[in-house]
């Protein structure tokens, strides 16, 4: 620190830092504080009260489908609420869409840069989003028409000031929400390109996020490398709620389908959930020799199932209310790096390094 | 040889560091666990021939030690973990380039921990030269270059042909020191050499082990934390507050809430439960689909809008229903505005002024052709709020008219005939006449044989 050359400056630059020590101390005995009373109302843990739940019986799933036409890592997919359409994209650019079904690739676009680590398919079907290292959102308008030149009729619509790491559709094709490597998440409007709310507080990358699956609600939750988990006010642009006890990024975020509840996965190799009215984490899924991160995670329709794609190549099913894992899937032959459960809960998909998408039943 | 810092490893150790270096740490852990006396992996010397093969252990000795120590129950898990771990580098089979793990007597040994990728190596090609280099000037048998390390030597030779008397001098010394080393030493330090040069220059048939060590641009190591502003710490302190203030539920109570949730929807869940007739991923029929965009809704579908107003709203054929219900007591306009308001929150922000006018107009205004009732503070907030329209103009009036629908209309629906008929009477249309009859329709006729059918 430079001396300062005058006196009063010095008194004040002194002043300056007592206040900020005093109020640092007091954020943080009020940080302490709200564990407290966090813990006070953890009368019992889930797998506890859990027992009386009967158990999963034999568990049977295996590849029905399996995707092969990306040139590179598949980072990311989505599907259509037809339940049998997905959108894929991957490191070298291109972005698939599938009907997942027959395995046949309906369109393909080739994005102007690398690493398209985020892609939505639209509410109606009619487009797809996706970006990535670009900064950018980029909507695509599906033609009916196979040889129509898709990325003629491209719509940039989000603009961050770093990577874009998820993007996804609210209920509607006109709003996309994104989140970025800039540390921040943001309402856009499809048409305009327009901000229409931006949401601060995760203090490092955004990695990923999950809208609340409400009628009627207007929150979403959100994931990053600050470890913590926000759920935050679509409407204000509030934190309401805030979660931090993954000891490292967290990679994915989804919402148990009451929306009462989500559940995260990190590099830390494990799964947590947290309950938004018990404001607590209620449960952890690891094992001692799952020791590779976790990069993407979905429930099955009832929330009873959550499953994980790891970076062990590996997918583990667990048994969300009684903690235990109750199965582990091979077959992916690098990471994998996506995991999304069909609109209709019939199937999973899961997207990998080894250029290859499978779809699990 | 060339090692790199780039794994972000701050003073602060844990903290800072990469995904990768986490998961090197866990697995350098269990490595340490192995090599523990007690209750580790017992290694020996085996006697072969004339010669004696050190510091040894078999891949069966692996998946054995890993079941019994890592609570694993499969082998084939322990196998993929094992496999994975010799893909890093930490242990290698002694006379394969191809590092996977093998559940039989093969041999295995340790590397030493200079060689470890949490030591961030990023090796040169003028490394890989000057060690393939060196492996021919040394008389061994065990140490003749494979062909595709003869084939990268001769690319090497090509490549760096004006430097290649360096590259040879430091061969040669390298050679000179090692020929000092005591036999059995050598023999270990040779292999473990060639294993880190199989993690870093794989034998291409593994082409894959590349990537073991990438990361995706989305972990770059995190910017010194700046330290906050006194605006920052305010607007902490103030969230703090507000969320100590916030009402909790104890966990016994969520706990319940979640449970009955799941065996709720258990039935619901095709994972769990196998769909009617068939899951279509499973047997390539998609009758399961078709039912469900018919416009003659299920009983289990009907019985599903029975568990809350949300099950309703959100099925197409179920708001129909509704609000078909609800037309025959003259009592829709509620409903009405709810999915205006829904549908106003979807349009592109250029619409919405024009919108709201036209939902004021028809639901709130003095007036109102489909006039509603909600309470008089929300009343004046939404009057206030049509002035400036935005996306949410009618939130307090919708969430009032929410509630209203929720306690009334919803359970007067559910008690209705016309509800109880649909769940009841309505069995689902016979599958196979519904099969027979789709079949008909579909575009391919492939599986169909008519002459089989008559």
């Amino acid at each position: 620190m430079r001396s300062p050359l005058i006196p009063e400056m010095a008194t004040q630059e002194v002043q300056l830092n007592e206040t900020l020590a005093h109020l640092k101390s007091e954020s943080e005995s009020l940080k302490s504080k709200l564990e407290e009373e966090r813990a006070k109302l953890h009368d019992v843990e889930l797998h506890q009260v859990a027992e009386k739940v009967e158990g999963l019986g034999q568990f049977v799933m295996k590849t029905r489908r399996t995707l092969k036409g990306h040139g590179n890592k598949v980072l990311c997919m989505d599907w259509c609420k037809d339940k049998r359409r997905i959108v894929s994209s991957s490191q070298d650019g291109k972005v698939i869409v599938w009907d997942a079904f027959t395995t046949n690739k309906e369109h393909a676009v080739t994005m102007p840069c690398t690493w398209v680590m985020a892609c939505a398919y639209a509410p109606s079907g009619c487009a797809v989003a996706c970006g990535g290292l670009d900064n950018k959102c980029s909507v695509y308008p599906l033609s009916l028409d196979k040889n129509e030149n898709l990325a003629a009729k491209k719509k940039s619509v989000a603009m961050h000031t770093n990577y874009l790491s998820a993007c996804s559709f609210t209920n509607s094709d006109m709003q996309i929400l994104t989140s970025s490597g800039d540390g921040t998440c943001a309402l856009w409007d499809v048409e305009s390109g327009q901000l229409l709310q931006s949401f601060h507080g995760h203090a490092a990358d955004v990695l990923c996020l999950d809208l609340a699956p409400s009628e009627t609600g207007n929150t979403f939750v959100s994931g990053g490398c600050d470890k913590k988990a926000n759920v935050w006010d679509m409407r204000s642009g509030q934190c309401i709620q805030s979660f931090e006890t993954h000891e490292s990024d967290i990679n994915s975020v989804r919402y148990y389908p009451s929306g009462d509840a989500f559940a995260s996965g990190s590099d830390d190799a494990t799964c947590r959930l947290y309950d938004l009215r018990a404001d607590r984490e209620v449960a952890i899924y690891s094992k001692e020799s799952i020791i590779f991160g976790v990069s993407s995670v979905d429930f099955s329709l009832s929330g009873r199932l959550l499953f994980g794609g790891y970076n062990d190549y590996t997918i583990n099913v667990w048994d969300v209310l009684k903690g235990t894992r109750v199965s582990i899937l091979f077959g992916h032959e690098n990471r994998v790096s996506t995991l999304r459960v069909s609109p209709d809960g019939t199937a999973f998909s899961t997207g990998s390094w080894d250029h290859t998408l499978r779809i699990w039943a | 040889m060339a090692q790199t810092n780039t794994g972000g490893q701050g003073t602060n150790g844990v903290a800072d560091e990469s995904p990768n270096m986490i998961v090197y740490r866990k697995m350098e852990e269990v490595i340490a666990r192995m090599q523990e006396e007690k209750n580790g992996i017992p290694i020996r010397t085996v006697k072969s021939f004339l010669t004696k093969i050190p510091s040894v252990f078999s891949g069966s000795d692996i998946v054995q030690w890993m079941t019994k120590n890592l609570d694993i129950e499969d082998p084939v898990e322990a196998l993929h973990l094992g496999t994975l771990m010799a893909a890093h580098g930490y242990f290698f089979p002694i006379s394969d380039h191809v590092l996977t793990l093998k559940d039989d007597g093969t041999f295995y040994r340790f590397q030493t921990p200079y060689f470890w990728p949490s030591n961030c190596w990023e090796p040169e090609n003028t490394d890989y030269a000057v060690y393939l280099c060196k492996r021919t000037m040394q008389n061994k048998a065990r140490l003749e270059l494979a062909d595709y390390e003869a084939e990268s030597l001769a690319r090497l030779q090509r490549a760096f042909a004006r430097k290649w008397e360096f590259i040879f001098m430091q061969a040669e010394a390298q050679a000179k020191v090692d020929k000092k080393r005591d036999k059995i030493e050598r023999k270990i330090l040779d292999s473990q050499e060639r294993a880190f040069w199989d993690v870093h220059r794989p034998v291409s048939v593994y082409g894959l082990q590349n990537d073991i060590r990438t990361h995706s641009p989305t972990h770059t190591p995190a910017p010194e934390a700046k330290q906050p502003t006194e605006e920052e710490l305010q607007e902490q302190i103030t969230f703090w507050q507000l969320q100590l203030d916030r009402h909790r539920l104890k966990m016994s109570k969520v706990a319940e809430s979640l449970i009955g949730y799941t065996e709720q929807y258990l039935e619901y869940d095709p994972c769990l439960t196998p769909p009617d007739p068939s899951n279509p991923w499973i047997s390539d029929d998609t009758t399961l689909w078709e039912l469900e965009a018919s416009k003659e809704p299920g009983q289990q579908r009907v019985k599903r809008w029975a568990f809350g107003i949300d099950e309703v709203l959100k099925d197409p054929v179920g708001r129909e229903q509704f609000l078909k219900f609800l037309e025959s007591e003259f009592s829709s306009e509620n409903l009405r505005f709810w999915l205006a308001v829904q549908e106003v929150k979807k349009r592109p922000i250029r619409e919405v002024p024009t919108r709201v006018q036209e939902i004021w107009q028809e639901f709130l205004a003095p007036g109102a052709p489909s006039a509603i009732n909600v309470d008089s503070k929300s009343y004046d907030k939404t009057t206030q709020n049509v002035k400036d329209p935005g996306r949410y103009a009618f939130e307090d009036a919708q969430e009032h008219i929410y509630k209203l629908m929720k306690s009334d209309s919803y359970s007067r629906f559910i008690r209705s005939s016309a509800y109880q008929e649909l769940l009841q009477a309505k069995k689902k249309v016979n599958s196979t006449f519904f099969k027979l009859f789709s079949m008909l329709q579909s575009k391919t006729y492939q599986d169909f044989e008519p002459t089989a059918h008559l």
